[in-house]
């Protein structure tokens, strides 16, 4: 395997010969190439084609002060290999301009508009250009994440610069829904041109939770941002927090004890099982099933009890630490977490065999909300939404983190696209989960639960990821002086997920847009930040 | 699942319900830019499991059917003129809670470019349920509070 890293890169090297100006092997998964604004697109376009890498995130970064430019960095994901492989790109202040690969990557869209509206370099060719994580009625001269710009300065509301896909004809209707919703949900704006009952097209306006999280965290010590990272989201609370505490530690160059390995993964796999299990009974309320919306609402309650018994948390939160976690557990709570899961297995079980028995649920369910392989690859999608349309990615396998790499799951993949696809993949990872779970215990060693971390030097990099109930979830960190945050990038699932949604929309009726969005079940503090 | 007896604090929520109100009490949720887990919380009241709904209580789906408004976050930019509009649209008297931590005073947030940093900024916020996020017996201990005020607003309403 190492001599196949190795080979790998040195043929990426090679064939890539006069177009980079550097390469350089930052740490055993992770190489930097440096390239010329020019050459960006073509050694993007050779790293995705011919090498097989997938965009994992992208990041924009102030670096004037200390390096003189903006800079922007592309993250690679090689599966195969379990290499990553991190496109830079310096542009100076004078020349606040990059060359768009949205057109040709359609999944760079959202990042080349938020380094836009974030830090005010223009994506040149971009084939939207309209305001993203900024509402219309910001200052478009202002940019929060221009390290001049103070966190707590307020902007004045200019006109706004929203607008929305418009129609010709007398035929379509417009349906306007939201940011507030009629249920206990979170805040987005949806535009359905719709014909009759049917979707045409289905326009969102999302980032109405956006609470300026990346630019708060900056300059904060990092043990202090850590509790930031958790309260990003609720509901992947921990994976948010076990991706920071990663990105801190591949910074500082730590490995944690084994145990706090196993630690993680089970608290994390009780993360994917009470979110899992609530959202399959969730997607039963989209289409009118009671009994399967009580059933999992009481199965998940019974899950939050249970992490309130063993962690202190009903969310999971305050669990991890820089550098491990921060408490043990002992044999009470393993007997607790066994015998609960006995019983959540039986309740689940019963709760799939009415739903999936049941012929009109299941009609609801099937060829409703499609989203194709070609275009859950083309946007990049991530986590359950990704192996509903064949798309066979999941993280825990092929970028093993935690304890993933000592115990053994299968991953499921249908390749329908359907909710009902996405709703059975969700109950396979549910037993898989319990699996994973029953694993750990015969498993895991005894010993520290967390090490001190040694000091880290400032502008070290760092990226830790979680495969969340959502789907992947990566966070980038560069350290400023004095072991604090100097720039923090957090790409959620959801931030993947959203623009399939408004793909697998269309050509549904109205009324089932409640069901293919629950079918995704996206959060959007994650992606709002 | 075995019959579940009242809690003190349910028994009482229900009496007060009914000497304030003399009817159910209708409740608005408002996410003003939540990280969702108070909304779960929230959520977890109408469960099987509390089943607040048996004491009277009722979640509504728009603000004109609300006597109180609970809030969730610390009021984005983003959704501040959607804050004020839904307070507006409650019929008088209504009545705010501020519910966790964030709508309480910000949070870890706190207060940025993109976030008020808390509800009482932009609302008169009558009852701050802390906590993040603030457990199911925590929002009903906060709804009690409320419908005190709620019962002495109604009074001074009449005089
Ligand atoms: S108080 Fe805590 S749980 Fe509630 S919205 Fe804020 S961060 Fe989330």
């Amino acid at each position: 395997m190492l001599k196949n890293k190795k080979l790998f890169l040195t043929r990426i090297k090679q064939q890539l010969g006069e177009k980079i100006l550097s390469f350089t092997i930052r740490q055993p998964n992770e190489t930097e190439i440096v390239v010329k604004k020019d050459q960006l697109a073509e050694v993007c376009r050779f790293l995705c084609q011919e090498k097989e890498g997938r965009l994992f995130t992208m990041v924009g970064s102030d670096e004037r002060e200390f390096a003189g430019s903006f800079v922007l960095y592309y993250v690679f994901s090689f599966d195969e290999t379990q290499q990553f492989i991190t496109v830079k790109t310096m542009t100076p202040e004078e020349d606040s301009t990059f060359p768009s690969l949205a057109a040709e990557f359609p999944a760079l869209n959202w990042y080349e508009r938020e380094v836009k509206d974030l830090l005010g370099l223009r994506p040149q060719g971009h084939p939207d250009l309209r305001p993203l994580i900024l509402h219309g009625d910001w200052p478009e001269e202002i940019h929060p994440l221009r390290k001049e710009f103070d966190v707590s300065q307020n902007a004045p509301r200019v006109k706004s610069r929203e607008s929305f896909m418009q129609y010709e004809g007398d035929e379509v209707t417009e349906i306007p829904v939201g940011p507030i919703h009629a249920g206990i949900i979170e805040p987005g704006h949806f535009r359905f041109g719709a014909v009759g009952d049917t979707v045409l097209y289905l326009d969102a306006r999302l980032f109405f939770t956006h609470r300026g999280l990346e630019k708060a965290s900056e300059g904060m010590p990092l043990s202090k941002a850590l509790f930031l990272a958790e309260r990003i989201c609720g509901v992947c609370a921990l994976s948010h927090a076990v991706s920071f505490a990663q990105a801190v530690e591949a910074a500082a160059a730590v490995e944690i004890p084994l145990r706090a390995k196993y630690l993680r993964t089970l608290f994390l796999e009780l993360e994917r099982l009470y979110n899992h299990i609530g959202d399959v009974g969730n997607i039963c309320a989209g289409f009118g099933f009671a009994v399967g919306v009580s059933q999992g609402t009481i199965l998940r309650e019974e899950l939050l009890m249970l992490n309130e018994r063993i962690a202190g948390h009903r969310y999971l939160r305050g669990i991890v630490d820089l550098g491990g976690v921060r408490f043990d557990i002992a044999h009470p709570d393993y007997a607790d977490i066994l015998s609960t899961l006995n019983k959540i297995e039986i309740g689940f079980t019963e709760l799939v065999d009415i739903l999936l028995s049941h012929d009109i649920a299941v009609d609801r369910m099937s060829k409703t909300g499609i989203l194709t392989l070609k275009q859950a690859n083309d946007l990049e999608v991530v986590g359950v939404a990704a192996r509903a349309s064949g798309r066979n990615i999941d993280i825990r396998r092929d970028q093993p983190y935690a304890a993933y790499d000592k115990v053994s799951f299968t991953v499921p993949v249908y390749t329908e696209g359907d909710v009902l696809a996405r709703i059975r993949v969700r109950i396979d990872e549910v037993f898989q989960s319990i699996s994973i779970i029953r694993q750990i215990f015969i498993q895991m060693p005894t010993g520290d639960v967390s090490v001190g971390l040694p000091p880290i030097s400032p502008y070290a990099r760092g990226m830790g990821w979680v495969e969340s109930s959502k789907g992947e979830t990566v966070h980038w960190l560069m350290t400023g002086p004095n072991e604090t945050v100097e720039r923090y990038r957090v790409r959620s699932a959801t931030y993947s997920n959203w623009p399939a949604v408004a793909l697998a929309v269309p050509g549904n009726i109205v009324p089932d847009f409640p069901l293919i969005n629950k079918s995704f079940e996206l959060c959007y503090a994650c992606c709002d930040r | 699942m075995s019959e579940q007896k009242d809690s003190d604090l349910e028994i009482k929520l229900q009496q007060r319900i009914k000497e304030v109100l003399g009817k159910s009490l209708h409740i608005r949720h408002v996410d003003s830019g939540s990280c969702n887990a108070c909304d779960f919380e929230m959520n977890a009241l109408s469960n099987p499991i509390y089943d607040i709904q048996r004491f009277g209580v009722d979640f509504v789906p728009s603000p004109r059917h609300a006597d109180m408004l609970l809030v969730t976050g610390g009021v984005t930019r983003h959704l501040e003129e959607a804050v004020r509009k839904t307070y507006n649209a409650a019929a008088n008297p209504k009545i705010v809670l501020a519910v966790g931590t964030c709508a309480c005073g910000g949070g870890m947030a706190g207060q940025t470019y993109a976030g008020n940093g808390g509800v009482d900024k932009i609302l008169p916020v009558a009852v701050y349920i802390p906590g993040c996020p603030p457990r199911p017996q925590a929002l009903l201990e906060g709804i009690l509070r409320a419908l005190d005020q709620y019962e002495d607003r109604g009074e001074s309403n009449e005089s």
